[in-house]
């Protein structure tokens, strides 16, 4: 059952990603894009991340792609001709996709216990838990605090820096927003 | 070994949502549309991320947060250069937008 819900939604992703490529109304992909956006929301909460799944609807959909849409609404397109490219960009596009989609399908194959062995065979290859906290570790901890108490210990102390470097990064995107945004640059 | 669920098709959903991304960003010309596929291309890899969180615990989710501030943060700027420009040359069309082919 979960299983048949997890490609549910995997396959309502896809087609809201191709649909949002090929809509030729910007609002249309918008709205597209949303779907994608909903569907990644559950399967983050099918793969055990419930808090980064409402955070998903909450900042993408509520946040972002609401940007998104006064966006085009103020610009007020015509939206008569389609503006995809060329037969050369189309081809262009076919090989790197084709490139990537075979680079990345090595993915699929990528299994905890193929990750032991690949991490056996190359020595030079940092121990991953010797970086990072070993899964279980983690699901222990979000048993014992919560699920936001797991997330927020990490985010408060060992990353704490990073966390106020990114809200210099936030400060930095709302002043130039609104400096670009003014009449007269 | 930690138990994991679905980490092989969610790694294989996250390749695909990425090359869907790519492939939009290289097809199109309506740069708001642009934005939206590197939306796309994000969240796949925070998709990829939240995956491999299950093996290695907390730092994917951290990552995930991280990355959900830069894409605010390139949105908001990104779409007010789109404003900025449409100003100027009333379009969003790439193809017109050549200022600096000198």
């Amino acid at each position: 059952m979960t299983q048949f819900i997890f490609y549910l939604f995997a396959f309502g992703a896809v087609l809201g990603a191709v649909m949002c490529i090929l809509q030729r109304n910007a609002v249309v992909s918008a709205i597209w894009l949303m779907s994608t956006m909903f569907s990644l929301a559950a399967i983050f909460i099918l793969l055990g991340a419930e808090l980064i799944g409402i955070l998903q609807i909450l900042v993408y959909v509520g946040a972002i792609l609401v940007v998104f849409l006064f966006v085009i609404m103020l610009l007020n397109l015509s939206h008569a001709t389609s503006d995809m490219r060329g037969p050369v960009s189309l081809a262009a596009t076919v090989v790197i996709i084709g490139l990537l989609v075979v680079e990345l399908a090595a993915l699929w194959r990528y299994t905890p216990r193929r990750l032991a062995a690949d991490i056996a065979q190359s020595p030079m290859l940092a121990d991953p838990s010797a970086v990072f906290a070993a899964g279980d570790l983690s699901r222990q901890e979000a048993a014992a605090r919560g699920v936001v108490g797991a997330l927020a210990a990490p985010l408060f102390q060992t990353y704490l820096v990073p966390f106020e470097i990114t809200s210099i990064l936030l400060l930095a995107a709302i002043v130039g927003a609104v400096v670009l945004a003014k009449r007269k640059i | 070994m930690p138990t994991t669920s679905f980490l092989g098709p969610a790694l294989g959903l996250s390749a695909i949502l990425f090359s869907l991304g790519v492939a939009g960003v290289l097809l199109r010309r309506n740069a708001i549309v642009l934005f939206m596929c590197v939306e796309i291309m994000l969240n796949a890899v925070n998709l990829a991320f939240v995956a491999l969180a299950q093996l290695y615990g907390a730092s994917g989710y951290i990552m995930v947060l991280f990355v959900m501030t830069v894409a605010a943060a390139e949105a908001a700027v990104g779409l007010a250069i789109i404003l900025a420009i449409f100003r100027h040359k009333q379009t969003v069309d790439l193809q017109n937008i050549n200022l600096l082919q000198g």
